[in-house]
């Protein structure tokens, strides 16, 4: 089994001194991964919303036109 | 084989067989990059030259090949669309862009991050980096070659001509550490018999995170293709019935 590879948890945060090197590079990654899946997910919501509005406009544009007749 | 092919260019099909697959691909992506990150972070063995400053490997090899992988997903997409019109084949095209230069730019950024303590200089315009900047311009053209056209079709076809143009960088991207003396070193040799391949205890951390980055991958591939499948497709009852039942009750 592989073991924990520092002494303590500061010493892991510290990262043998490289701390401002290895830990930008994993919050990149973190942001990588919210512009990966996020606008999709939002801009998902937004179509929904835009396509339900233009179903409504359709549906009262039909229920006029069949009132007119 | 080829009827499943035939099937996966039917939208309707594509955007069931995303949902069908969202669930289990959302599992084994964060399963994979969680397992991959802290064991590569914290389980994994120092590096003997580089101590831990190497960890940045767990990150800088997936993005690498997601910025060549996506662009290859990107030229046969393309090659589609230019032969027979796939529409579903442009779809997923326009999907994959925007992944890719962001792959590309965390691959840059982390070489950066890298090169700092080891080659002692943030750039260097050695063959493999200059190409692999080059690759993040190629993809942001594309992106913004499709944004200028009216025209659906125009912009599907454009963005297929630059994409096929822009797949020659790849090997170039691949080969450059060949061809040309970088100050890059050449990829390293996985094993367990060589005495100078990386041993598995480095390695295998590096596959959790690969294949969680080839997840993450298709999962926005698969979200952002179905999006764009609900505005291509508006018109059609199925996908009337999906926005019926997704907005009841709202």
């Amino acid at each position: 089994m592989p073991e924990f590879q520092f002494d303590s948890f500061a010493a892991f945060l510290a990262m043998g001194d490289y701390a401002i090197y290895v830990w930008p590079v994993y919050i990149l990654f973190a942001l990588f991964f919210v512009t990966t899946v996020l606008p999709p997910i939002l801009g998902r919501r937004k179509i929904i919303r835009q396509l339900k509005a233009r179903l409504d406009r359709m549906e009262s544009d039909m229920a006029e036109q069949g009132e007119g007749n | 084989m080829w009827q499943w092919l035939y099937k996966l260019g039917s939208p309707r099909w594509f955007y069931e067989l995303g949902e069908r697959s969202l669930p289990w691909l959302w599992g084994a992506t964060v399963f994979l990059l969680a397992v991959g990150v802290v064991w590569g972070l914290a389980f994994a063995p120092p590096d003997y030259q580089m101590g831990d400053n190497y960890r940045i490997i767990y990150m800088h090899v997936p993005s690498a090949g997601l910025m060549k992988g996506c662009f290859y997903m990107m030229a046969i997409c393309s090659a589609a669309v230019l032969l027979w019109k796939i529409t579903m084949a442009d779809i997923v095209a326009k999907a994959i862009a925007p992944i890719g230069a962001m792959a590309t730019l965390l691959m840059l950024a982390s070489s950066s991050l890298w090169g700092i303590p080891t080659w002692g200089t943030w750039w260097i315009w050695d063959a493999r980096l200059t190409s692999s900047l080059l690759q993040f311009f190629i993809y942001m053209g594309i992106i913004v070659l499709r944004s200028a056209f009216d025209s659906q079709d125009s912009a599907a076809r454009a963005c297929a001509v630059l994409t096929l143009v822009g797949v020659v960088n790849i090997p170039i991207i691949e080969y450059s550490v060949e061809w040309w003396n970088t100050l890059h070193q050449g990829a390293s040799s996985l094993g367990m018999r060589d005495a100078s391949a990386n041993p598995p205890e480095i390695w295998i951390p590096a596959f959790f995170t690969g294949f969680g980055f080839i997840g993450l991958f298709f999962i926005g591939l698969i979200l952002r293709s179905q999006n764009e499948i609900l505005l291509r497709e508006r018109r059609t009852q199925w996908v009337r019935d999906i926005v019926a039942k997704e907005t009841a009750g709202a």
